[in-house]
């Protein structure tokens, strides 16, 4: 398989401070990679790297071999950690918008989605829960047909039943040639749907490899491993 | 969640012993098709990639094969599941034995129990 992601000694500095320093990094298509990391080391900025919300950074960063730029765009499908949707709008007022702005965005498929979860097309966003919002903009990134879905946090705010719902949404909607990269801080709600981990550590990549090797290696969680290497 | 999982153990391995002894207790037939990996992953909540892998390890121990295009199937080799029965009897025995040990109690009175409560018929 190709490789989907290739990151070539990365470094972002706010300032003069390294946020991420020197990522080597390759993802290959048709996995779901975990990025994990204690708060402030760096997951939202790789992230936002990747989905071409900043430029200036120095190294090399292509998605399926091309640089990060409009091209790309097209092909990742992008849930940010914060909701960007203004007051007034409904769920189809969005997914009229994101008809508007995605080639590949699949109407029917969100709006079954949003069924499933019985969420009203109708009514105010203003009026939603944050978990409704957090699942509707689950439906809306998933609907897209991408070749990279990047999710920071996306169960961050959700009780546990929500959390499975997400999780099996996740599961059955992404296909197979694409991957899905996706920052939590619930490791051990969601390790079982990762096959790849990745730990970040002050802006660098302290550990990348097949989940299911590093349980046998280690002999521990995934949740218990990051404890011990992010100790406070 | 329908199936719950030790998050120490590598995924694959929990799998594939699950599915062994759905296999040995018949749950799963011999001969029979099972699901496409997709579905799978979806039924036990897991990453295809770690479903795929567990079906290989089965495929690998022959308890599964795979006809090229129409999918896979339970082995209809009754002798090797009754070979993988016997193994996996032997490991609980095993198991209890150690388990006993671990309480203080000798191998003759660990025996001496265990045949009175299979006797009583106590356990349902």
């Amino acid at each position: 398989m190709s490789n989907l992601v290739e990151i070539r000694d990365l470094t972002k500095r706010y300032r003069n401070k390294a946020v991420l320093s020197n990522i080597n990094l390759t993802l290959k298509s048709g996995h779901i990679v975990g990025l994990l990391g204690p708060n402030g080391s760096g997951k939202t900025t790789l992230i936002k790297i990747l989905t071409g919300a900043l430029r200036d950074f120095e190294g090399r960063v292509t998605i399926n071999g091309e640089k990060i730029g409009p091209s790309t765009k097209a092909l990742v499908s992008y849930l940010p950690d914060k909701s960007y949707f203004a007051s007034w709008m409904r769920p189809i007022d969005v997914i009229k918008l994101f008809k508007d702005f995605y080639n590949d965005f699949d109407e029917e498929k969100c709006i079954d989605m949003l069924n499933r979860l019985e969420l009203d097309e109708k009514v105010k966003i203003k009026t939603m829960s944050k978990g409704m919002i957090e699942k509707l903009q689950l439906c809306l990134v998933m609907s897209r047909n991408a070749m990279l879905y990047v999710l920071d946090e996306p169960i961050g705010g959700v009780d546990p039943a929500a959390r499975d719902f997400i999780l099996d949404t996740i599961l059955t909607n992404y296909n197979e040639n694409a991957t899905i990269f996706m920052s939590t801080h619930l490791i051990s709600d969601v390790e079982r749907i990762f096959d790849t981990v990745l730990f970040l550590k002050e802006g660098e990549v302290v550990l990348h490899g097949d989940i299911d090797d590093i349980r046998a290696r280690e002999d521990k969680s995934i949740d218990q491993l990051f404890r011990e290497v992010f100790k406070c | 969640m329908t199936e719950q999982f030790q998050s120490n153990i590598p995924i694959y391995l929990q799998l594939v012993n699950k599915f062994k002894y759905r296999i040995v207790s018949g749950e799963l037939e011999a001969g029979s098709k099972i699901d496409s990996v997709r579905d799978l992953a979806i039924k036990y909540e897991v990453n295809p990639n770690t479903m795929q892998r567990a079906l290989a390890e089965l495929e690998r121990e022959g308890l599964v094969y795979s006809e090229r295009t129409a999918g896979r199937y339970i082995t209809k080799n009754k002798e090797l599941i009754v070979k993988m029965r016997e193994t996996i009897a032997n490991e609980i025995i095993d198991q209890f034995i150690k388990r006993m040990e671990s309480l203080g109690y000798s191998k003759e009175e660990a025996k001496k129990l265990f045949i009175e409560k299979i006797e009583k018929g106590a356990i349902k």
